[in-house]
This record gives C-alpha cells, sequence and structure tokens, in this order.
C-alpha cells in the first residue's frame, strides 16, 4: 500500500481536528448582535405601568449606581421564574427598574401580586417602541446600565440562578 | 454516603486502567505472561464501572437533592421511571454510562474470547483500558456526576416534558450500547496492528462485537426517527440534523466493517480495508458524541456552548484517533494481503460494497462539518440540509440497494454460474412497479421513482439465498442475511411510498365542519380544555371515518411550566395501510382552529424495516456466536513463543 | 485475467467512483447549501431569487397579519437597518411572536420571501444538547398541498 494512502488519513484528520478548534475558539454570534453595549440609553420616557407605582425615563438611570433594566410582560411565561431570582438580586441590594410590553395595568398588577414585585419603577411600552430602540430581540431580557446611562451588557432570555454570579460580576464592572 | 462510594468506586475503577494498560506495555516488552492477570484487572474495572453507575441511578431513585446532577436533572414529582432516565438524560451521567460500557465491554472481551491470539487479545485489552483512561479523565476532572451541593435544595428544577418520554428516555443507551460496542472492534484492531496478527482468527473475534454494536446502532437509531417524527409534529422521519447525522456516521462504519470482516473470516482478503474501518468506526462514534455535547454544530441561534467539555472531548478525539491513524500508517504496510479473487465475485461485490458505504459516510461527514468549514474560512453563515442530502447521497444510496440484491449471490473467488439468470424474477418485479408508477401517479419525485422499484427489486433478491436449498439447512448467519436485507428493502419501500403518497391538508376548521385528507373524511367535534400531571392543554376531539367505522383521535397542544414551554401532541392513528397523523394549531379569531392533517400510506414501513434489519443482526449474531462457542478455548492453553 | 491487471481495474474503478462523487459533493454543496442572510442585506440586493436561503430577524412589531385562510400569515422581518416582507403557510411554532427573533428558511420572490420553514429563537437552556437542533430549533415544516 502506497505512503500516500496510509498517511492519508491522518492528513484529512488533522485538518478536521483544526476546524474543529477553531470553532470551539470561536463561538457563534446571536442572530441579533447586541449593537447598544457601550452605548447611551435611548432618550425615553414612559408613563406609569402601574399607577400609582413610578413611571420610568432616562434620567432615572443617571444615579451614579450600575441598575438593571428588565424587559417583561405579564404574558411571558418564563418571566414567572425569572421574578424569583429578581428579587433574590434585590435582596442583595441590587437596583431593578422594569418595561412592561404590550400590556394592560390590571395585568400587569394581577403579574406582580401572583408573583411578586423586584422592580423600583415599572414603565409601560404598549407598542414595544422602546424594546425595538433597545435592539431587544424577546421577551424577558435584561441590560445592565451603568450610573452615567451607558449599557454596559445585555443578558438575553431570562436571569437564572446560574446567572447571578456573571450578572453581579457585570454589576460590579460596570460602577 | 453513595454518592461518595461512587465516586470512589470511579477513582479505583480509572487506577485499575492505568494498571490494565501498563500490563499492556509489559507484555508486549517483555515475555512475561499477564494473560490471567490482565483478564482479572479488566474484569474488576468492569465492575467498579458498574458500582459507580448503579450508584449514580440509587441517588436519582431517592431524588437525593444534595447531589448537584439530581438537582439540575429531576424532581421528586416526576414518575419513578423518569427519575431513573433521569441518570443518564444529562452529560455527566451519560459520560458515566459511556465509560461503564466501555468497560464492561472490555471486561467481557477479556473473560469471554475464546478463538483469539492471545497477544492479540492482551494488546486489545491495553487499548480499551487507554480508551476508558481518557473518559475516566474527564470525568474526574471535569464532568463529575457525583458532586454535591450544599445545603440540599428541597427540590430539583428538571421536569423537562420533552424528556418525561419512553422513546427519548431509552433512545440514548441503545445508541450508547452501539456506540461502545464499536470500540472493542476499535481496540482489536489496535491490538492487532500492534502485534501484527491481521488474520482471519481476528475478524472471527470481531465479529460478533460488530454485529452487537450494529444490531443496537440500527435500533437506536429507528427509535430515534420514530420519536422525532411523533413528538415534533409535522410528520418528518429524518432532518439530516447534526445530532442524527452523529448516530448515522458511526452506522455507516460499522455496516461497511461488518461486511469487510465477513471477507477477511472467509478469504483473507482486504486486511487494510477492515483495520481501518474499525479504527474509523469508533472514530464517528467520538466525533458525534463530541459534536452533540460541545454544541458546536446547533444552530444559527445558538449562545451557549461549552467550550471546556468541547476541548476535552475533542482532545481526547485527537489523541485516540490520531494514534490509530498513526499506528495504521506505520503498520500498513506489513499488511499482507490474502487470497486472490477475479472481478466478478463476492469479494469485489464486497469491496464496492465498502467503497460506496465509505463513500456516502465521506459525503454525509462532508455535509455535517462543511458549514464550519466555510465559516471558518470566509466567515459566511450557511446550513447543509436535506436538499444536499437527498441530492448527492440519495442516487448512491439507491445504487447500493441494487448491488445489495446481487452481491450474496456471488460465489467467492470467482463467479462461473450465471447469476444474473436468478435475478430476472425480482428485475422484472422492479421494472413493472416502475412502468405502473407512471401511470398510478404521474408526478412522482425522482427518488421515489426510481427507488420504489429499486426497492421491489431488492425484496425479491434479498430471499434468493435462500430459495433453491433446504432453508432449514441453510446457516443461521445466512437467515440473518436475507432478513436484514429485506429490512432494507422494506424501509426503502415506506420511504418511497411516504414520499410519493402522502396527502396533507391544513386549514382552519370551525367545530362541527369536516376535512377531507386522502380517503379520509374528519370532523373537529369540539375543543376542550384538558389538565395533565405537570401541564393544561387544550385538546381537539376529531372523528376520522373512510368509510367503514369512525375513529376518535385528540390531539393537543401542551403548555407547562417548570421549565416554561409549548408542545404539540399530534394524534397519530395507525392502520394496516398507513397513518393518520393530525396537528391542532392556533385558534383563529372567527372560532375556528388550524388544523393540520396527513394520510400517510405505508409509512410505518419505514420504521418495520428498521426492525427488521436490526433482527436480521440479531439472528445472525446467535448463529455466528453458536457457532464459535462450539470449539474449545484456547486461550487457556495457548502460549506465545 | 492476471491479478496484477485485476488489481489495477479495481483501483481505477474505485478512484473513478470517488472522483464522480466527490464532484457530485461539490455540486450539491454548492448549489443545495443554504446562505443565511440578513434584511438589510436582502435590502442590498446580497441575495439571490429563486435559491432557497435562510433569512434570519426579528419579526417586527405590529407585522404579522393573518390571511384570510387562517393558515396563512404575512410579517416583517427586521434586523434595524432593513425590512423584509415574509409569507409563510402554516401552524407557527410556539415562540414565533412579535417582537421575537425568527429564522425563514425559503426563497425570495419579488421582493417577497416566502418561507417554507419557521425557526423562532428557543432558550436552549431547556433543552439537553442530545437534542440538538431538532428541539432547539422547533421546526414548522414544509406545507404539501395534494
Amino acid at each position: 500500500m502506497s505512503r500516500a494512502i496510509r498517511f492519508a488519513p491522518l492528513a484529512l484528520l488533522l485538518i478536521v481536528i483544526l476546524a474543529l478548534v477553531w470553532r470551539l475558539a470561536t463561538p457563534a454570534d446571536t442572530t441579533v448582535s447586541s449593537k447598544l453595549e457601550g452605548q447611551p440609553l435611548p432618550v425615553f420616557q414612559l408613563a406609569a405601568a402601574v399607577p400609582p407605582k413610578a413611571a420610568l425615563e432616562t434620567a432615572d438611570f443617571a444615579t451614579g449606581q450600575p441598575r438593571i433594566l428588565n424587559i417583561f410582560a405579564s404574558w411571558c411565561v418564563p418571566c414567572i421564574s425569572e421574578v424569583k431570582v429578581l428579587q433574590g438580586l434585590k435582596r442583595r441590594g441590587v437596583h431593578i427598574d422594569g418595561i412592561a410590553i404590550r400590556d394592560r395595568p390590571q395585568d400587569v398588577a394581577a403579574f406582580l401580586d401572583r408573583n411578586g414585585d423586584p422592580y423600583e419603577r415599572i414603565g409601560a411600552d404598549p407598542q414595544s417602541a422602546l424594546q425595538i430602540a433597545l435592539g431587544s430581540s424577546g421577551v424577558p431580557e435584561s441590560f445592565i446600565v451603568d450610573g452615567e446611562g451607558i449599557i454596559r451588557y445585555q443578558h438575553i432570555g431570562p436571569i437564572e440562578a446560574s446567572d447571578v454570579p456573571k450578572i453581579l460580576k457585570k454589576l460590579e464592572e460596570a460602577r | 454516603m453513595i454518592a461518595e462510594t461512587g465516586l470512589a468506586a470511579l477513582w479505583l475503577a480509572a487506577g485499575l486502567a492505568a494498571l490494565q494498560f501498563l500490563l499492556m506495555v509489559i507484555a508486549l516488552r517483555t515475555t512475561l505472561d499477564v494473560g490471567r492477570t490482565i483478564r482479572a484487572v479488566a474484569a474488576v474495572q468492569g465492575a467498579l464501572a458498574l458500582t459507580a453507575f448503579v450508584m449514580l441511578l440509587l441517588v436519582f431513585a431517592r431524588s437525593d437533592m444534595s447531589v448537584a446532577l439530581v438537582f439540575e436533572n429531576s424532581h421528586t414529582a416526576k414518575p419513578f421511571i423518569y427519575k431513573i432516565a433521569g441518570a443518564w438524560g444529562n452529560h455527566e451521567g451519560s459520560m458515566l454510562l459511556w465509560v461503564t460500557v466501555l468497560s464492561g465491554a472490555g471486561a467481557c472481551l477479556g473473560l469471554l474470547s475464546r478463538q483469539t491470539h492471545e497477544r492479540t487479545l492482551v494488546a486489545a485489552l491495553g487499548a480499551q483500558a487507554a480508551l476508558a483512561l481518557g473518559f475516566y479523565a474527564f470525568l474526574l476532572i471535569a464532568s463529575n456526576p457525583f458532586a454535591r451541593l450544599l445545603p440540599a435544595p428541597p427540590n430539583g428544577k428538571g421536569l423537562n416534558p420533552l424528556l418525561q418520554d419512553p422513546g427519548l428516555a431509552f433512545h440514548p443507551p441503545t445508541l450508547y450500547f452501539g456506540y461502545v460496542g464499536l470500540s472493542v472492534a476499535f481496540s482489536l484492531a489496535v491490538g492487532a496492528l500492534l502485534t501484527g496478527e491481521v488474520d482471519a482468527k481476528l475478524a472471527r473475534a470481531m465479529r460478533p462485537w460488530v454485529l452487537g454494536a450494529w444490531t443496537l446502532l440500527t435500533l437506536g437509531i429507528t427509535a430515534g426517527s420514530y420519536w422525532a417524527y411523533y413528538e415534533l409534529g409535522w410528520g418528518g422521519y429524518w432532518f439530516w440534523d447534526p445530532v442524527e447525522n452523529a448516530s448515522l456516521m458511526p452506522w455507516l462504519a460499522a455496516t461497511a466493517l461488518l461486511h469487510s470482516i465477513n471477507v477477511l473470516a472467509a478469504r483473507g482478503a482486504l486486511k487494510a480495508w477492515t483495520m481501518m474501518l474499525a479504527v474509523v468506526a469508533f472514530s464517528m462514534s467520538m466525533v458525534g458524541t463530541f459534536l452533540v455535547r460541545s454544541g458546536i454544530l446547533t444552530s444559527v441561534h445558538a449562545f451557549a456552548i461549552d467550550p471546556q467539555r468541547g476541548t476535552f472531548l475533542l482532545a481526547l478525539l485527537a489523541i485516540y484517533v490520531g494514534a490509530a491513524f498513526i499506528l495504521f500508517a506505520v503498520r500498513g504496510a506489513t499488511l499482507k494481503e490474502g487470497a486472490p479473487f477475479e472481478l466478478v465475485s463476492r469479494e469485489t461485490g464486497l469491496v464496492v460494497n465498502n467503497l460506496l458505504l465509505s463513500v456516502i459516510l465521506g459525503i454525509v461527514f462532508l455535509g455535517t462539518l462543511y458549514p464550519l468549514f466555510v465559516e471558518a474560512v470566509s466567515g459566511e453563515k450557511l446550513s447543509v440540509g436535506a436538499p444536499y442530502f437527498n441530492a448527492v447521497a440519495g442516487p448512491l444510496a439507491l445504487v447500493l440497494a441494487i448491488l445489495v440484491g446481487i452481491g450474496p449471490l456471488l460465489s467467492w473467488r470467482r463467479e462461473r454460474r450465471p447469476v444474473f439468470k436468478q435475478l430476472t424474477v425480482p428485475a422484472l418485479l422492479g421494472v413493472t412497479v416502475f412502468v405502473i408508477s407512471f401511470i398510478v401517479a404521474p408526478a412522482m419525485g425522482v427518488l421515489p421513482r426510481v427507488g420504489l422499484p429499486v426497492a421491489m427489486f431488492l425484496a425479491g433478491a434479498s430471499i434468493l439465498p435462500l430459495v433453491g436449498r433446504n432453508p432449514l439447512r441453510a446457516p443461521i448467519a445466512t437467515w440473518g442475511m436475507v432478513v436484514a436485507h429485506l429490512g432494507i428493502a422494506v424501509s426503502l419501500v415506506g420511504m418511497a411510498m411516504n414520499a410519493a403518497f402522502t396527502s396533507e391538508r391544513l386549514a382552519v376548521v370551525r367545530p362541527n365542519e369536516t376535512l377531507t385528507v386522502g380517503p379520509w373524511t374528519v370532523l373537529l367535534k369540539e375543543v376542550t380544555p384538558t389538565a395533565g400531571q405537570n401541564f393544561t392543554a387544550i385538546e381537539a376531539e376529531l372523528r376520522a371515518t373512510r368509510g367503514d367505522g369512525i375513529k376518535v383521535l385528540k390531539p393537543q397542544t401542551r403548555y407547562f411550566t417548570d421549565p416554561p414551554m409549548e408542545t404539540n401532541e399530534a394524534a397519530i392513528d395507525t392502520f394496516w395501510n398507513g397513518q393518520l397523523y393530525t396537528v391542532i394549531g392556533k385558534p383563529d379569531p372567527s372560532g375556528g382552529w388550524q388544523l393540520r392533517l396527513w394520510w400517510k400510506p405505508f409509512v410505518t414501513l419505514i420504521w418495520a424495516g428498521g426492525v427488521l434489519i436490526a433482527l436480521g443482526g440479531a439472528i445472525a449474531m446467535t448463529g455466528r456466536v453458536r457457532r464459535q462457542r462450539r470449539r474449545k478455548p484456547e486461550w487457556r492453553k495457548e502460549r506465545y513463543a | 485475467m492476471k491479478p496484477k491487471n485485476q488489481r489495477l481495474i479495481l483501483v481505477a474503478a474505485a478512484m473513478v467512483a470517488v472522483l464522480v462523487a466527490v464532484l457530485l459533493a461539490m455540486w450539491g454543496l454548492r448549489d443545495r447549501a443554504s446562505y443565511f442572510y440578513t434584511p438589510a442585506e436582502i435590502s442590498a440586493g446580497k441575495a439571490a431569487q429563486g435559491q432557497t436561503i435562510r433569512l434570519g430577524g426579528m419579526v417586527e412589531q405590529g407585522s404579522i397579519q393573518p390571511q384570510g385562510d387562517g393558515v396563512t400569515i404575512r410579517f416583517v422581518l427586521t434586523d434595524g437597518e432593513g425590512r423584509t416582507p415574509v409569507m409563510y403557510r402554516g401552524i407557527v411554532p410556539d415562540l414565533f411572536r412579535e417582537g421575537s427573533g425568527a429564522v425563514a428558511e425559503g426563497q425570495l420572490k419579488n421582493g417577497t420571501f416566502i418561507a417554507d420553514t419557521i425557526l423562532a429563537k428557543h432558550d436552549e437552556r431547556y433543552v439537553p444538547p442530545e437534542l440538538g437542533n431538532l428541539v432547539a430549533e422547533h421546526k414548522a415544516g414544509k406545507t404539501l398541498e395534494r
């Protein structure tokens, strides 16, 4: 058997391994990339989602402290389990504000009654206009905004218990 | 306590694997006889790994939430059988299962092999231990299944409804036994390359292992296909998804290996092919495992890859497969060719069979990894799916199917008789079906148009080896071959019928309205809310008839909360000539419901064929093993010079 | 036939077979692979008409319009820069909704994307890696009308 044939499989293996190594080193990115990390929050002023609880506007994020901006809805199923995690974060002293998208005040109120309320302020975004402006692709989604109103991190999907260490780290970095 | 016992057993097993490997090195370099010792070590290693796995099953059975894995993957409310299945329904647990089967196979190899060259067997046991060592290391360093979670939470996270399904719960173990069974072939090949004893005896030793692994792989793939068919809700049975390809590729290699072994066993020929295929088959098992667990080939919108796991597995893959390929490259020149054969002979037929299967394997492999290569080189994102695989591999598979009908009729070495005369009947059958298909179904796709006659030809040709002789006197292995080849034909018929004659209807239907599909008239009686153990659902009651009696079907859409998800439960009714497949969709503002119906004639033949193929393998295995056991065990007396 | 000649024939035949297969595969990969585009790229005219491609983006708010037959919908996929109208006939996967990400596979025809398949974004934390794409993508499949 010629040397070429005997060593061919090895050569092929090398090429395949190289490709796989490359892939492991550079993971695929999400379909909708976060273009807003490092950008300031868009200017907005939302009405209160659940009066008399405070409404939400851009100026609320220039407090000098990093805050979490959480996009949720009463009809969003994964949001139910996320509330518990958010409350855990709130107990650690994290400031969380919410945006309720495409929702009605009575439904949001019922959701908070049933599952708990980790939010300091909740703004209403009935047409999801702000959600799109934030480049958010779904619900729930959270943003870490630093003390000067710059978006520092976008977390897609519900924040689970296993994500908490990363969230806390990002909050620290945003100081 | 139980978890710690399991962990301790795992460490001990790893230690013994190291010892087993050392014994092989000693045996190859000195004249010491380690036969008894290495077998004992292999046996104890297997027992220890099994102990560790049993400990894992126990903590799951008891819902011990202080074990992190149980917390992540189980819940006290789970039905008992799924608590057990939860043990292997996750990364760490399935890796433990993998290593248990690996070391168990090694133990059986040591204890049950009778007709193998002693030196080769010792080398094979060492190779098997080397394989196990890498996985033990992976488990103990990066994927400890017994890690504790303290303080123990009251209940677990794992009530994923998708995993609470009998097919899915038991499909992974079947596949694993298949994948890991191929490791024995790999080890025997490596052992034989090391000792130079590549001959018919080796082939006979490898055969039952390959047959067993191949049979289980066939069953696993068939079961997986049926699961996807009824669970995913739109009647497809194969998607060329990387996860599916990960199980198909070892199967293709194993099929080629199986046939190559037969040539080596009967004629002493095709040594190089057989050794290479044995290495490739298990390599494909490893590639498959890597692809699935590292997450690198999940979809365009994946965002949770585990690079650490992937890197470890990739390293193991590179080491094992690389070492085997180097060994092959270096020792390949010493493989002396066996008895010569003519152009028209069974050997040639099997060489062509090997070639075609290897090419199809290459095509599937290329298609699966191509998106990766392209993105690495040009950054372009693309996906390769059914259009590629069907167009490229399909025709080759059909050519192969025709050869499957002809090959078994050829004699070894030199075919003198007019074989093609025997094939006139099956050939006529095929041609007739081909012609009729134009009359019955003028608008059929090319693949089913050609596939159906080929399948009918194969069905007729596959039984020919038993025709003209006393079937009861034929060797059991021949029966196995006939049944398996017939199974291929049956499966092909099912696929062709499904592609050519499926009827589908999709419409909005209000209660008390009907929708027709194929010969069926389906009435939507009503849609009511309902609930199950851990879900709420809306259920449609459908009344279907095609003239003789009414069948009731109840498709559902289910909503789960823990974790939150929505699934579609199709309602399927099976008849002698097909399946009625019904799915309910979303409601309409006008009070109607989206309803999707399929009538799939003879679709069940696809999986019936798969079961037949596996049955053929099982029959052949019984035949071979029985014949082998009648000879006296040689290892007790053989000493090497 | 001399064994040497016979071996030559076999090797030649094998090489021809492999060559044919390679050519077939290359054609298949070029012609049948499905390239991925964003709405911005479609608007810029980068995608060919009539070829099966994948289009990924976010479902624009307020864009989902059910059509008269109850099973066809029109909607718009956007990525903040471009907008592509899409038409799909079938039962949409769960998790397909406005404001959420989706990938459609199909062909561009006269400016509208006719989708054969829709894959809605599904958090794969709920899905073990062993199940891979099959469940994570939650496909809703091709329609064949007979």
